[in-house]
């Protein structure tokens, strides 16, 4: 009833502002109280008249729309833009942004919005702010353009574009302005000129575009639409195959950060270390315990978090590595069959421990700001956190190749790995070497999980996901050799995500296990095999 | 301190349950019900938070003071995520402790562990978590969602409100999304979509690398036709898929993402900014706006003595059972199995989200379905929310379970009554 007498109201509104063309601009303000009262359905009536009046004023009430901070006053059912201040709202005027007082929490409500009028603002927001003194915001509105195309659009593109003298904006608002011609009733000869621009323009979007008028464009272009497709699907073709050997390489680094510190306490200590995971999980933790502190004491260093976790992940898990050597390994070496024992009952009560002091649910630790989106490179999309992985497991693998090679305890560890005997009458404490080597390797593992802490869970169950994966690539890799780790981590990775399109997800990690086993059954030693004297210590 | 405090809180504890198993004489005046969560291994994660739930429910009814005159007692054993293992302590929960029911599992594969348990032994479960259907047992009550109260309401929003014509079908490899999905595709198809509109994809346990999956997501997506893609990911996996999404652009308003699984708790590890529109279907939420629910959450965050301590779904589930157990015993005046089956059925009980619950006679509950898409601080606002709905434990779009039906009350006592043939015994227990 109230509605209905609103609607008459915004509609005797219009006609007054077409009545009365020197009022150029009619109020919006009527409109977005409107928005109080309406549902989905009336409020999308609503934003298309709000898109139509072309006022730019109302621009911030419908980013605080889409944003969910337009709440109505229950007294009076005035729509403000809403701030949270101390325990209420900093109401503020929508048209004007002047403040309008505060409110209680309880005083005002919050107007919803659901994926279906975000799009609509999204698309209504483009074509108001196509005429934006900021470049920036130009670019932003000319891109909201081309991912939600409509006809409604098209004139204001075309006027926009005849103002524009910035030359990526206009190159933009020209393939906006395709996208839109071709969903409007314009001539063929545009139209084609049209489907040429998407063509040069490619990807996965025009693709859709594209697709999306396939059915109802004019006989006459069929032909050229299909040319248009089958190009932009090839040329995608070959960026999916590289797609793919990033993506293969980036769950190579993965593997490879859980692994290489297995590779120093499996691999060149020989133990059977089934705690391994439990240490990913300890550094994990670690970088969570950081990032609450500093949330708490100082959120400016928040994008800095991950770098002051490393040290503190590796001195813990180092630590706590050192205690389990200490304590338990050292008293089972040359009994391999008792240390896998004895390190699975550690990894349980350290995983038990956690979970009576952090609760077993997941945690939740934040991804720094340059860990996050992703920046396209030709037709694939290459996500930061991804690379900042593969780099960081790289630099890793450098760091401890040159400690192994170049340093006085790597050619100690080496000496002792190798025949433990001469190098203790060589004067080197073997005892203290092996208790250094496992804590070096624990602290490793403690500094993957930071890493890793930024693309899976953080829970008391994280490590035991990556044992398997982690043995699975020192014994492919071949025992007591790092760059074995590195080339089974990369191909395991790399022949994992080229398995997974065509046979699927589960059946492709069941095949890379299987070609695994008949790998070992051929050369038991793995991909690179300690030769000589090593292989009988 | 705080640590002396609960070791000295556990000792105290060990010592009054053993002269409490030395004391017999106390055994009348109490009424025992058993719980059977995992409290350690893989499904920790998601279990603690049911056992904390019936601790506080018990609390409180004996705060009003118990059933039948009697205080109620709750036995908590611990499963360990490990599916035999529930059969074996069911078993002890009902012939060692002798409990008066028992409140518990949360996979069907524990579920299914523990069924003959419960019939050979004649006990009753009450089970708190959507499942897959295609099943009824005289001696267990579904009151999470059935299919029909959360996956086929949820398709429903996103073909009419967002138009979705294309669907991709992402789930865990195990048994809940593989029958959910079974039914989603055929109920897909009986609506007129293609089957080349359709994309079924499954992942194993613990998947954490989705780069592949989110980009075939993305091409399906780019076929001109409005995609949406409807998650039956198991709790775990979701934070990386999520994350992948995020990372790569894919925003709601382009390809929503529906979930059955993800709740207040997944989310409570995650930052939801990036995900904010992609929607979940439950039969509650927190963010449910009735005084029941405000009165429930204040009480969660006491007992928990955390703020921060989120409500879900299955916390609800558990609620509804635990009432209607109690309202049942109350109406029977005893707690032998068979008189609280029969006195069962049909009882009503208020629902957190502001309306009741009332226990069918296929033992599965109704209550309203609600969708809600996520939001910047990790709740859910509610977009859509049906009247209550019967939860079907045969799936109608399903040929082989689409002719039965359940009603366990007498004379049909029947799980799986063939409505064609006439006769009860069609498939499954």
């Amino acid at each position: 009833m109230t509605l209905k007498s609103l609607l008459q109201a915004f509609l005797a509104c219009l006609i007054l502002s077409f009545a009365a063309p020197s009022f150029a601009q009619s109020d919006p303000r009527p409109l977005i109280d409107a928005l109080a009262k309406a549902d989905f359905n009336e409020a999308e009536k609503l934003l298309g008249q709000i898109a139509a009046s072309g006022d730019a004023r109302v621009v911030p009430a419908l980013n605080a729309f889409a944003e969910g901070d337009l709440y109505f006053r229950k007294s009076d059912n005035l729509v403000f833009i809403a701030k949270t201040a101390g325990s209420g709202f900093e109401l503020i005027d929508p048209l004007t942004g002047t403040s309008a007082g505060q409110a209680a929490k309880n005083a005002v409500t919050k107007i919803k919005v659901n994926n279906n009028l975000r799009r609509v603002i999204r698309s209504a927001m483009g074509g108001l702010t196509l005429l934006s003194p900021d470049r920036a915001v130009r670019l932003q509105a000319a891109d909201a353009v081309l991912r939600s195309p409509s006809p409604e659009n098209l004139d204001l593109v075309e006027a926009a574009l005849a103002k524009e003298t910035d030359k990526e904006v206009k190159a933009r608002m020209e393939e906006a302005r395709a996208v839109s011609v071709l969903s409007s009733d314009r001539s063929i000869d545009e139209k084609r000129a049209a489907i040429e621009t998407i063509k040069n323009l490619g990807g996965r979007n025009s693709l859709g575009i594209l697709n999306s008028v396939s059915g109802s464009i004019d006989a006459g272009l069929k032909g050229d639409l299909d040319a248009a497709i089958a190009a932009i699907e090839s040329e995608q073709q070959l960026w999916d195959m590289a797609q793919n050997v990033w993506y293969g390489l980036s769950l190579g680094s993965v593997l490879l950060l859980a692994a290489i510190g297995l590779a120093i306490t499996f691999g060149v200590m020989g133990i059977i270390n089934m705690a391994h995971g439990e240490m990913v999980m300890l550094g994990a933790y670690s970088t969570f315990v950081v990032q609450d502190v500093i949330r708490d004491n100082a959120p400016n260093l928040f994008d800095w978090s991950l770098a002051i976790a490393l040290p503190v992940a590796f001195l813990v898990t180092g630590a706590v590595g050192l205690v389990i050597e200490r304590g338990v390994i050292r008293f089972l070496y040359g009994r391999p069959l008792e240390t896998l024992l004895a390190t699975w009952g550690v990894s349980l009560i350290l995983q038990q421990t956690i979970r009576s002091i952090f609760g077993p649910t997941n945690q939740e630790v934040g991804n720094p700001s340059w860990m996050s989106g992703s920046f396209p490179v030709g037709g694939m999309t290459i996500t930061w956190n991804r690379m900042w992985i593969i780099l960081f497991s790289m630099s890793i693998f450098v760091a401890l190749l040159v400690l192994l090679k170049k340093s006085a305890f790597g050619l100690n560890m080496r000496a002792v790995t190798q025949n433990r005997r001469m190098a203790s009458s060589m004067g080197i404490r073997t005892p203290w070497v092996d208790a250094f080597t496992f804590a070096l390797g624990s602290g490793i593992a403690g500094i993957a999980g930071v890493a890793l802490s930024q693309i899976d869970n953080v829970s008391p169950n994280l490590g035991q996901s990556y044992i398997i994966d982690s043995f699975m690539v020192v014994v492919f890799g071949g025992v007591g050799n790092l760059w074995g780790t590195l080339v089974g981590a990369l191909s395991l990775g790399v022949l994992n995500k080229f398995l997974e399109p065509s046979v699927g997800a589960v059946l492709g990690k069941i095949l890379v296990l299987v070609l695994i086993i008949l790998f070992i059954q051929k050369r038991p030693r793995g991909l690179f095999a300690l030769k000589g004297r090593a292989v009988e210590a | 301190m705080t640590f002396k405090a609960k070791f000295a809180g556990a000792l105290l504890a060990t010592v009054m349950s053993t002269t409490a198993l030395s004391g017999a004489f106390a055994a009348d005046d109490t009424i025992k019900i058993g719980v059977l969560h995992s409290l350690s291994g893989t499904m920790a994660i998601s279990e603690t938070t049911l056992k904390d739930v019936m601790l506080m429910l018990v609390e409180e009814q004996n705060k009003k003071g118990g059933v039948l005159g009697k205080k109620l007692e709750a036995v908590v054993v611990d499963p360990a995520s490990d599916w035999p293992l529930f059969a074996e302590k069911a078993r002890q929960l009902i012939s060692q402790d002798k409990v008066a029911a028992v409140f518990g599992c949360w996979t069907s594969s524990s579920r299914k562990s523990v069924l003959p348990v419960f019939e050979e032994l004649n006990s009753i479960l009450f089970y708190p978590v959507q499942y897959e259907g295609e099943e009824s047992s005289r001696n267990i009550f579904y009151t999470g969602a059935a299919p029909n109260q959360q996956a086929i309401p949820a398709v429903d929003y996103l073909a009419e409100s967002e138009g979705v014509q294309r669907w991709v079908l992402a789930g865990t490899d195990y048994v809940y999304p593989q029958t959910t999905n079974k039914i989603l595709k055929a109920y897909l198809m009986s609506k007129g979509v293609a089957e080349s509109d359709i994309m079924v994809n499954y992942t194993p346990f613990g998947h954490s690398d989705w780069q592949t999956i989110v980009s075939d997501i993305k091409k399906f997506g780019s076929a001109g036709k409005k995609t949406a893609v409807v998650s039956t990911i198991n709790g775990d996996a979701n934070v990386p898929f999520y994350k992948e999404l995020g990372n790569q652009g894919i925003k709601a308003e382009d390809i929503p993402v529906v979930a059955f699984s993800v709740g207040e708790e997944e989310l409570a590890g995650l930052d939801t900014k990036p995900l904010v529109g992609h929607l979940a279907a439950w039969n509650y939420f927190q963010s449910v706006d009735a005084e029941v629910n405000a009165d429930f959450i204040k009480e969660w965050k006491a007992f928990t003595k955390n703020d921060k301590r989120v409500t879900n779904d299955p916390m609800e589930a558990a609620y509804i059972g635990f009432s209607a157990w109690v309202k049942a015993v109350e109406a029977a005046g005893t707690t032998d199995t068979d008189k609280v089956l029969d006195s069962i059925i049909g009882v009503s009980v208020p629902n957190l989200s502001g309306g009741t619950s009332t226990v069918m006679p296929n033992h599965h509950i109704t209550k309203p379905v609600l969708i809600g898409e996520i939001q910047a601080d990790g709740q859910f606002e509610i977009v859509q929310e049906t009247p209550a709905v019967v939860g079907d434990e045969w799936s109608d779009y399903l040929p082989d379970s689409k002719n039965l039906i359940s009603d366990w009350r007498k004379p049909m006592s029947c799980g799986n009554f063939n409505v064609a043939s006439g006769k009860c015994g069609g498939k499954g227990s």
